[in-house]
Parts: C-alpha cells; structure tokens; sequence
C-alpha cells in the first residue's frame, strides 16, 4: 500500500491497480457496488460454467453416460437430438434442402451487412425478393425432384428463423408505411393507420396467433383456410409491424421541418422527400429501436408453441418425453440449449447495431 | 459601396412574379392582407419590416410553402393553384435559401447539391457532378465538396446552401433572412455571394436586415407592416424620402444601431 502511496496521481494510461482504483474503487459508493456486484457474479458464475462446462458429460450414447452424482450438463442429449432441435420433423433424406437455404440466406446476409460490399441494390433484391423464393420452392417442395414437406413438419430452429426472419423484413417496410401513414394530412389514410396500429398493440401476440390458428378457419368456408404456418407467419407480421410503426414515427418525429421544406422547395416530390431526405434520417435516430423490435420479435417466435407449431424451444420440450433420455439434468440441459442459440442470435443483432450506429455517427462531424 | 458598378443591372419587361389581392390568414390571424406586387425578371427586391410582420410568408407562398387562401399568383406564367402538377411546376424554377441553412445532414456537400438536379431533372450523375461543382466554386468551397455540413462553419453551410439552389438553374432565388443566423464575420462572405449573384442579372426576393446590401444592390425596397405592403420605393428613396411614418420609425429604429 505504502509504494502505491508513493506513486502520486494515476497516469491516464497507468496500471491495472490504477485502472481498478479509478473504475471500481474511486468512492465509498463505488466501493460498496463493487463488493456486492464481484459477490453476485462469484454466486451465479461459477456454478454455471461448472454445470455447463466442468462438470459437464460431453460423450457417450446413451442417457446412462449422464446418470450418477455430481453430473452437469448432459451434452450427448443434445448432440443425439441436434436433427430435431435444427429440422424439427423434416424428413432426414430432405435435409439438405434446409442446409442450401441456411447457407444460401448467410451468403446474401452478409456482403449486405458489410457497409463496403459493392452493389447494394442488387443485394436487396436478391435478400428479399430471389432468395424467399428459392427458400419457399426448397423448404415446401412439390416441384420435379423435390417431393412436398408440409409445414406440419417443419420444426426446430427453421421455424424460429422462417418466422422471425419473416416478421422482420415485412415489418419493416409496413411499419415505416404505416408510421407516414399516421403523419399523413389526410385524414382518411390517417385514420385507417392508427385504427390498424393500435388494433394490433392492442392485443397479446398469443391471442393474434390463437386467432390466426383456430377461429380464422371457422370463418372461412371449408378448404380455403390457409396453411397453418402462413397463417401465423401473417400474424406476426401485421403484429410487429405496428410496433415497428411507432418506433419509426419517433423517429420521424425528430425530423425538423426544415428538412420537409428544403427538400419540398428544390422540386423533390412527397416520396423523394420522404425517401431520400426524411426517412434516411429518422431511421439512423431509431436503430436502437428498430433493433429492439427485432430482437423482441425474435424471442416472441417461441409463441408458436400455443397453436401446435414446434420452434426450437417447443422441440427442446418435447424431446423431454422421449423415454431413450430422461436423465434428471436433461430440462436444465436442453434449455440451457435453447438459451445459447437465442442468444448467439440476439446478441449478434445487437453488437451489429452498435457497429452501425459508431460507423453512422463517425464522420459526420456532430 | 460600389453603387455605380452595381445599378447598370438590367431589367426586362418580362413579368416573373405577379401577387394580386393576396390575402392569408393563420387561423383567425390575418398574416397576410391584399397584398399586390408585380416583380420583373431581373429585378432585385429587398424586403424589410418589423418581426411578425409577414415576411418570410409572403415569401413562402410564392414557391407554395404556405398556401395563400384568397388572390392570385402567377409565377413566369404559371399560376399557383392546388394543382400539384403546376405547384412542383413553380418549385423547378424557384430557388430557395433558408435561415437556418437546412442542409440534409446525412449527405456531403456535393450530394446535397445533386440531389435534385438527380431525383428531379433526372439528370445523368455526371453532369450533376459537374454541375454542382461549378456552383461550388462559384460559391468558393468546392474543397470541401466531400465534407458533412456539420463539418462546415455557418457561413460556408449558407453558401452550400446557396450552391444548392443554384444547381437547379432557378430563374428565381428566394432569401429568408440568409444572414440572420450566422456570426457577424461571416456575414460578408454571404452577403458576397449574393451580390455576384445579382450581378449575374439573377430575379432575386430577399428578406434581410442588412441595410447596406439592400442599398447595393436592391432596385426596389418593400417594407411591409402587419401584413400590409406599406411602401416600395427604389433604395435611395426609400432610405432617404421614406413616405409613411411607420417607415420612418423602422428606419430609425434600425439605422440607430
Ligand atoms: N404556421 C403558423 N401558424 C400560425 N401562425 C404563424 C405561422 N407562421 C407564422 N405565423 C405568425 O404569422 C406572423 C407572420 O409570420 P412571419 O414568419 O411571416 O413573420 P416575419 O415577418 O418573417 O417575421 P420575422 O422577422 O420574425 O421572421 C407572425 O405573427 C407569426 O407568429
Ligand atoms: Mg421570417
């Protein structure tokens, strides 16, 4: 303590003890947070990796491998389920199907991600217009060569991603339609945006989808009711769009007229304005909540479970049953699972977001 | 002043601008009553009078910012009605520079500039490169052509802003106070602008303060009060046989400092 006494005031780029004593222990306050936060952490986290990691069963191929004292997680559960956790019922000889629309879907992601990739516009058309068409042959079949899968059994993590992917990129483009709509000056279009915004926030995203699943066949006359998973995949769409829509009019909100005027005085037309001054803008101000939405929308995908379709978590339940692995850690095990795929996927979204939003605010100058 | 190297700007017959009866009203407000003003091409009109006196939307109606509720306005032959087609008409010709600048943040300086010679000319990108950087010298920044306006100072944001206008080849450029919101220093380098620009036998409508740039190069002063065009009157007249007594108190209000 005495040479740290004699080091005088901490250099800005000093030493760890520096560092800690200017981060964690620069006041009483701070001190006692610390002490409570390094408590907590000591209580959850090392229980957890021991669990997850130390303690864990990695091999073996059957449940015994994972009975006895002082067990972790039981990973062979996992890897014997992994088809069903991924495909959920889609046929095993099919797979394939499903691996050419994962890779082809990360192959047009990604030079869309990289703000330098060349050809933008070929790449949104290719994202949302030629590739949900090939995912939609591929996945569906009944084509020469690709005998029908009916979307009864589709499952696992491709239903999480066909109805979060879904909802995401309708909802972005309603949600900003509908947002210009509630902005609108006239008073029709108006009227009809806000009674279709606050229908759908009006109403929990289970009863949407209960609705969609079971009372819409009611109404409509026999063997026109549409397919199960499109009937839901539409609820989620038209649901997070008017959340979408809110996030967007705050946005938009932000705008100064200024911005209308200019544009609308050098001759640029209501889209334009809106297309190429206003939205450009407002966008940039809600990425936080757009990505919000997102995220939200990503994790409510689970809902599905209520009307029989089986996400990812729905197929970690219903793998509990299976007689060949109840093993006593094989809940904790299988949704630790589920947590760690969810999170790699929500966590990815965020940190891009932040990336968007420091690329966004570097070089504008304010 | 260079008044003498300024006057021989000519001045056609050709009518660009025409205001008859013009009435507007915010609410119960009336901003703007029976207002009658006929501005030849050419011309260089200086607008004074007191705030809130209805400047900026006397200005605003001419290129349908605010919709005016009673008269006509005809525009180089184009009168301005709620047909949109005519009205988007009107803003092709009519140029507009701002107060608060209103530059589109999220576009550099050159992109700001061909926007809408892109989006409403449709011309090739190219051009408007060319285009743009012309107007960009003329203005004398065209180094910073790849810059964000909130990279810039306030004066060369409202010569951005200037440049911007310019590359739609308007016959008639509209100024809202263009100095109001700058510090004084870098009121000249604006002001500099403006007057080439005059020179170049631009139709121009300013709203301004700046007495010295109305004597230089105004043909003509309006002075409005509470709605009401109360006079105009060429600029020596105006600062030196004003009629009205309201005039006469402006003056001596502004002139004292
Ligand atoms: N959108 C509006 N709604 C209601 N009243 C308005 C609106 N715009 C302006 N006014 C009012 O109309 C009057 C004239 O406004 P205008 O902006 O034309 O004045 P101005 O002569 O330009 O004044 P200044 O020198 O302060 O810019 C003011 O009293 C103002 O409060
Ligand atoms: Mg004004």
């Amino acid at each position: 303590m005495s040479a740290i006494d004699m080091m005088g005031p901490p250099q800005k780029s000093g030493s760890v003890l520096g560092w800690l004593r200017r981060n964690l222990f620069s006041s009483i306050g701070n001190t006692v947070l610390t002490v409570i936060a390094a408590y907590l952490l000591w209580l959850t986290v090392p229980p957890l990796l021991n669990f997850a990691i130390f303690d864990a069963v990695w091999t073996g191929d059957t449940r015994e491998a994972c009975l006895g004292e002082g067990k972790g997680a039981c990973w062979p559960l996992v890897w014997a389920n992994f088809d069903q956790f991924i495909y959920g019922r889609y046929p095993a000889s099919e797979i394939w199907r499903v691996n050419i629309v994962f890779a082809l879907g990360f192959i047009a992601l990604v030079p869309m991600l990289i703000p330098s990739a060349p050809a933008k516009r070929f790449n949104v058309i290719l994202l949302l217009v030629v590739y949900p068409l090939i995912a939609l042959v591929l996945l569906a079949g009944d084509r020469p060569g690709l005998p029908p899968v009916p979307t009864s059994e589709w499952g696992g993590l491709l239903v999480t991603l066909v109805v979060a992917v879904t909802g995401i990129v309708v909802s972005l483009p309603l949600g900003i339609v509908l947002a210009l709509g509630r902005r609108s000056s006239m008073p029709a279009i108006r009227m009809l945006s806000i009674i279709f915004i606050e229908f759908w926030r009006g109403v929990p995203l289970v009863t949407v989808l209960f609705m969609a699943s079971v009372m819409l066949p009611l109404f409509l006359p026999e063997g026109l009711s549409p397919d199960n998973l499109l009937r839901c995949l539409v609820g989620v769409a038209l649901f997070s769009s008017a959340y979408m829509a809110e996030v967007v009019r705050g946005g938009l909100q932000a705008i100064p007229a200024g911005q209308y005027e200019a544009a609308r005085a050098a001759g640029l037309s209501y889209w334009q304005t809106m297309g190429l001054v206003v939205l450009p803008q407002a966008l940039r101000h809600v990425i936080p909540g757009i990505v919000n939405t997102f995220i939200g929308l990503f994790k409510d995908t689970t809902l599905v479970l209520i009307v029989g379709i089986f996400d990812i978590l729905g197929q970690v339940r219903a793998q509990l049953s299976d007689p060949n692995w109840t093993v006593p850690q094989g809940a904790l095990t299988g949704y630790l699972f589920a947590g760690i795929v969810f999170w790699i996927f929500c966590f990815g979204m965020s940190q891009y977001s932040n990336f968007m939003e420091r690329r966004l605010n570097a070089g504008r100058g304010r | 002043m260079a008044a003498d190297t300024a006057k021989p700007m000519r001045v056609s017959d050709k009518v660009m601008i025409e205001m008859s009866g013009v009435h507007k009203w915010f609410g119960d407000f009336h901003v703007l009553k029976n207002i009658d003003l006929t501005i030849k091409e050419g011309e260089r009109i200086v607008i004074a009078g007191p705030s809130g006196s209805g400047k900026s939307t006397l200005i605003r109606c001419i290129n349908h910012l605010e919709t005016h509720d009673a008269g006509k306005i005809v525009i180089d032959g184009i009168e301005l009605t709620e047909d949109l087609k005519r009205i988007d008409e009107v803003r092709r010709e009519v140029g507009m520079v701002f107060q608060q600048f209103n530059l589109f943040p999220h576009m550099t300086v050159l992109e700001n500039c061909t926007l809408a010679p892109l989006w409403v000319r449709k011309m090739p990108e190219a051009e408007a490169r060319d285009l743009a950087m012309k107007f960009l010298e003329r203005v004398r920044i065209p180094e910073q052509a790849d810059k964000y306006p909130g990279q810039l100072s306030g004066g060369q944001q409202q010569r951005v802003a200037i440049a911007r206008a310019l590359c739609m080849n308007p016959k008639i450029m509209l100024f809202d106070e263009p100095t109001s919101a700058l510090d004084p220093e870098m009121i000249k380098e604006v002001l500099d602008v403006m007057v080439e620009l005059a020179r170049e036998g631009m139709t121009m409508l300013c709203v301004t303060h700046e007495m010295g740039f109305a004597r230089e190069v105004a043909n003509r002063v309006v002075f409005m009060d509470e709605g009401e065009i109360i006079e105009q009157a060429p600029p020596e007249e105006f600062f030196n046989a004003p009629k009205s007594e309201r005039t006469k108190s402006f003056l001596a209000q502004i002139l004292a400092h």
